[in-house]
Order: C-alpha cells, then sequence, then structure tokens
C-alpha cells in the first residue's frame, strides 16, 4: 500500500464528519482510505487530456421549475418525524452560548 | 510621530430574492407564517428528496449580475457545503464554489475624492438557513425550517474599500440596482440584506494585506460604521502593541457597541465542498442571455436624466424620487392621471418622506395607490379640501390608502365654499370685530389675516382660506 494514513488524519476525518470512532474502526478507516487514495492514483495514470470534467453522470442540462407555490402546509406529517416537537417546531440540544 | 495605517475593506454581501417560492422547492417564501408550514421534504433534506431550481433565482442572480458589470458564467452548477449545525437539515447547504453565476464586475460609486470603482469578485446562488430561537423554559433549541431554501444571492467584493463611508456607499448602490431590479427589497433590519465586513488593517503604503478578520451580524447603516470604527481600531492597537492579529469570525454586538470573536467547538472550517449531484449543471445560452439584458430596467441615472426631460423636475426633486423605484414608479404614474409633475413631486418629498420617516420605513412599503394620490392632488387644487385636511387624507391614505374622496366625505372634511353657511360666519366675524375691520379699511393690510383666521376657527377649518380672504375683501369694500 503506497498510502498511509495518519492517526491525526483518521481523527480530523473523524471530527469533521461528526463520528466518534473506536480504535479498531480507526484502524479498519485508516486500511480503506489508503487503498482508496491508491485508487485514486490509478486514475490518474489515464491520459485526460483534452478530457471535460464530469460534474454530473446523467447528461441533463437546464431543469427548473417555474415559481409557482405548489406545496401547501405539512407541518404535521414532517413534525411526525421529529423525537421531539415544541409549539410546532423542532427541538434540539441548546445551540447557544 | 505613530505610524499611519490603511484600512482595507472587502464586503460579503447576502441579499434575499423576492421569489415566491424558495430556491428548490415549491414551498412558499412568504414572511411570518406559523413555524414549519412552509417546508416539505426538500427543504427539510429528507433523504431520496429532489432539488429542483427556480427558474426566476437564476433570472434574478443573471440581472443582478449584468446591472454590476459582471461576466455571467455560461455553464455553471451547484455545490454542497457541508457542516452541521441544527439550523441546517441536510447537513450541507447548496451554494456555489467553482463555477459561481457571475465573476469579475464592478460598481461605481461615489466618494469624497469622486467616483470609484469597487470589484465585484463573484455573485452565487444558494439557500438561507432555517431559524434557531432559544427556548429558556426548556433550556433547548426549537427551529423553524419556514426560512430553509429561501433563495439568496452573495455578493463578494474586492477588498476595495478603505473606510465605512465607501462601505455605506458601496452598500447603496447595491440596494439601488437590486430593488430598481425588483429582485429584492434589500432591507437590512429585516434581514433581506446582511452584510458581512472582511478588515484588515496594513501600514499605510505598504502593499502586502495584513490579517483579516470577518465581521457578523451587522444589521443597520449604524451598525456597521461603528463596527468599522471599531474594529480597525482595535486591529491598528494590536499592531502598535506588538500583538498578532488572529484571523477569525468575530460578532457585532450593537447593544453593547463591540465585537468578540465567535468560537465553535469544533472550529475545523473545512467545507469539504463538492458538486451536488441532485442538481444537473445550468447551460446559459447567448439567446436567453440577450433576453436578460433586453429585460434590464431603467436604472437611476437614466431615470433622472427622462424625468429632467419629460417633466421639468428640479435636481433636487429628481434626487429624492429616483432613490426608489418604487418612489419613482408612483410618482409617474400619479402624474400620468393629474398632470401636476411638481405637485406630485412635493407631496412626495415632503409629507411622503415624513412620514417613512416618522413609521420608520421604507420607500419599498408605500402602499398609496397612484389614483388616489391623483384624486387628493386634484381635490386641493380645486379648493374641495384645505392644506390641512389634504394632509390628514394624506396620512390617512399613508397607512391604509383609503380613497379620498369617500374619506373626505366619512369625516365631513369639505370646505364649504361660497355657501350660505359660509357667508353668514363672515358676516358675524365682521360684525363682532370693529376695531379689525377699521384697520383694514384705514389701510393695516394685515388686519384681514385675523378675521380670515377667526373666520377659519368658526368654520373650522373647513374653508379655503384663500377663499375666505377674497370673500372678506369683497365683503368690506362693499360695505365701506
Amino acid at each position: 500500500m503506497a498510502h498511509s494514513i495518519t492517526d491525526e488524519t483518521i481523527e480530523y476525518v473523524g471530527i469533521l464528519a461528526q463520528l466518534e470512532l473506536s480504535p479498531e474502526e480507526k484502524k479498519q478507516a485508516r486500511q480503506d482510505m489508503g487503498r482508496m487514495l491508491d485508487y485514486i492514483d490509478q486514475l490518474k495514470e489515464l491520459d485526460t487530456e483534452g478530457v471535460e470534467p464530469l460534474s454530473h453522470v446523467l447528461s441533463v442540462e437546464n431543469v427548473m421549475r417555474e415559481d409557482v407555490v405548489t406545496n401547501g402546509d405539512m407541518r404535521e406529517a414532517l413534525l411526525a418525524n421529529a423525537p421531539e416537537e415544541k409549539d410546532g417546531m423542532f427541538t434540539a440540544p441548546r445551540t447557544f452560548g | 510621530m505613530g505610524k499611519q495605517y490603511e484600512t482595507v475593506i472587502g464586503l460579503e454581501v447576502h441579499v434575499e430574492l423576492a421569489t415566491r417560492t424558495k430556491i428548490f422547492c415549491g414551498c412558499s417564501t412568504a414572511f411570518g407564517g406559523a413555524p414549519n408550514t412552509h417546508t416539505c421534504p426538500v427543504c427539510m433534506g429528507m433523504p431520496g428528496s429532489l432539488p429542483v431550481l427556480n427558474r426566476k433565482v437564476l433570472e434574478y442572480a443573471v440581472l443582478v449580475g449584468l446591472a454590476s458589470n459582471c461576466e455571467i458564467t455560461r455553464y455553471c452548477k451547484f455545490d454542497r457545503k457541508n457542516y452541521f449545525y441544527p439550523d441546517n437539515p441536510q447537513n450541507y447547504q447548496i451554494s456555489q464554489l467553482y463555477l459561481p453565476v457571475c465573476q469579475n464586475g464592478y460598481v461605481e460609486i461615489e466618494t469624497e475624492d469622486g467616483s470609484k470603482r469597487v470589484g465585484i469578485h463573484e455573485i452565487h446562488m444558494e439557500e438561507d438557513a432555517g431559524k434557531l430561537i432559544h427556548d429558556t423554559w426548556e433550556d433547548c433549541t426549537l427551529i423553524d425550517y419556514n426560512r430553509s431554501g429561501v433563495p439568496l444571492i452573495e455578493i463578494v467584493s474586492e477588498p476595495d474599500m478603505r473606510n465605512a463611508q465607501e462601505v455605506i456607499a458601496y452598500l447603496e448602490k447595491l440596494r439601488l440596482l437590486i430593488s430598481y431590479l425588483g429582485a429584492s427589497d434589500c432591507k437590512l433590519q429585516e434581514g433581506s440584506m446582511r452584510a458581512d465586513v472582511n478588515l484588515s488593517v496594513r501600514e499605510a503604503g505598504t502593499q502586502k494585506l495584513g490579517t483579516r478578520t470577518e465581521m457578523k451580524n451587522l444589521n443597520s447603516f449604524k451598525a456597521i460604521t461603528r463596527a468599522i470604527e471599531g474594529e480597525q481600531q482595535r486591529q491598528i492597537d494590536l499592531l502598535e502593541a506588538g500583538e498578532p492579529i488572529v484571523q477569525e469570525t468575530r460578532r457585532w454586538d450593537d447593544a453593547n457597541d463591540c465585537s468578540y470573536a465567535m468560537r465553535f467547538k469544533e472550529d475545523a472550517q473545512d467545507y469539504r465542498y463538492f458538486p451536488d449531484p441532485d442538481l444537473p449543471p445550468v447551460r446559459i445560452s447567448e439567446e436567453w442571455l440577450e433576453r436578460m439584458r433586453a429585460a434590464l430596467p431603467e436604472f437611476r441615472r437614466e431615470k433622472m436624466e427622462r424625468f429632467r426631460r419629460e417633466y421639468g423636475l428640479p435636481d433636487y426633486d429628481l434626487q429624492i424620487i429616483t432613490q426608489s423605484a418604487h418612489l419613482a414608479d408612483l410618482f409617474e404614474e400619479t402624474t400620468a392621471l393629474c398632470k401636476e409633475p411638481k405637485k406630485v413631486s412635493n407631496w412626495l418629498m415632503g409629507e411622503m418622506l415624513r412620514l417613512l420617516r416618522e413609521r420608520e420605513k421604507d420607500p419599498a412599503d408605500i402602499i398609496i395607490s397612484p389614483a388616489h394620490l391623483a384624486a387628493l392632488i386634484l381635490m386641493k387644487d380645486k379648493g374641495e379640501i384645505n392644506g390641512a385636511a389634504a394632509k390628514e387624507v394624506f396620512e390617512a391614505m399613508f397607512d391604509e390608502d383609503v380613497d379620498p374622496h369617500s374619506y373626505v366625505e366619512e369625516k365631513g372634511m369639505k370646505v364649504e365654499a361660497d355657501t350660505d353657511a359660509l357667508r353668514e360666519v363672515l358676516g358675524q366675524v365682521v360684525a363682532a370685530h370693529p376695531k379689525s375691520v377699521a384697520d383694514y379699511r384705514n389701510g393695516k393690510e394685515k388686519a384681514i389675516g385675523f378675521l380670515v383666521g377667526q373666520t377659519m376657527k368658526v368654520m373650522k377649518g373647513k374653508a379655503d382660506p384663500g377663499a375666505v380672504k377674497e370673500m372678506l375683501r369683497e365683503l368690506l369694500q362693499k360695505e365701506s
């Protein structure tokens, strides 16, 4: 394996993804990420001269809608998914200082 | 002698677009709905839901770009900006990083040293976040996603401004262009226009930029001015003391007139942008762009010129009336009905501005219809109501756009012109004030003013003072 991922990198990526990993999971993740980067290296060997970057897998463009209200009040149905609600709002752990 | 410093300022301005629906779904953008009643699976970030771009958002963004001399990106796309915060139900904001819709523009601003260009680095389209409310009772955060997915454009300037005055001039210019386009009402107080200030200082004459800070939560021109002045001083003090300036985001506290650093537990500012696979790219054709160019409205400068030509208004009037497209339209439509441009202008500059100030409103809030304003002007011209009554009617129109005819009728404000009732009162007034009558006849012109005043008092204002004066003159001549 050409790429070796440091513990710091795994820690950092974990924070970004809001994941808490056990030592075993970290070890597994290091190996997986190393393999992914190896694969990227392999892709880099391809000659992409003159090939436009692909930003979408389907060859569609300009999919748009008109500025017309089509949705009504769906609050009840949407709140039904929430573990907790209050006064028609979702509740979350306190986010303010 | 201390060092001389130069302040360098760039702005990130978010403008909420005046569309009926959100950027990626058919939910209403109307203000003031009950919490979460303008939401759907798309703007709540439900798995499997698919965003579809609102055509009007693209149009507005391109129009603002054209009005600010930008190049329009002919092939643009959307990217995901990843962050975790409860105001953002998807855990990413759909924005544009790699190919923003408009780039490399500028606007001209007027400064003390003449006109100056402020560069526009880019304008991109993105979605707004939900609103967080702190519940003190339960000590938790409540979330209303009605604003989630409301369309925004972010206008990123070059670091071309040097002081608060230039920043205000730049914001005024953007507000003028955007409101003329009808793309937004641009109200700082209500948050439909938000400005983040990036500021650094450097020694005068040097080229290298200093470390900058970003300031948020600036809700008025006054707050922006105070924040800029405070931050440049804070940075200069640090430099003078030989301390480093930390690149950070600071929150302006308007109540305490100071800013403080915003700290996040996980302060990794790594948004891991990547192209949004749910949204196909947008290709802008020359033909469509041509239609957008043709749709650009008459902007302030041209409008002033035309109003000068067509209506013969003085510069002062033109300056005031064209400060808002809405005000200018009201002027023009009212004038078309009553054919009295200067009188319309006087109402707008006088009572209209007075009431806007008094009620702390913006010209965009004016609800008076041209037909009603024209009717009021004609009623006053014909002497059907006097000046004081006209002002009262105008105020009622300002608040509720009442029909001046029925309002005057209901309130019994119509002037008594040359009626028996008025003649009787004149007779009484003349009889009651023989001294003033004698003074007038002895050449004291002023005495008639007193008699007019007495008449108006008895008539409770429902007479035209000019007409009363004429009638008194006639009466006193006859009797002498």
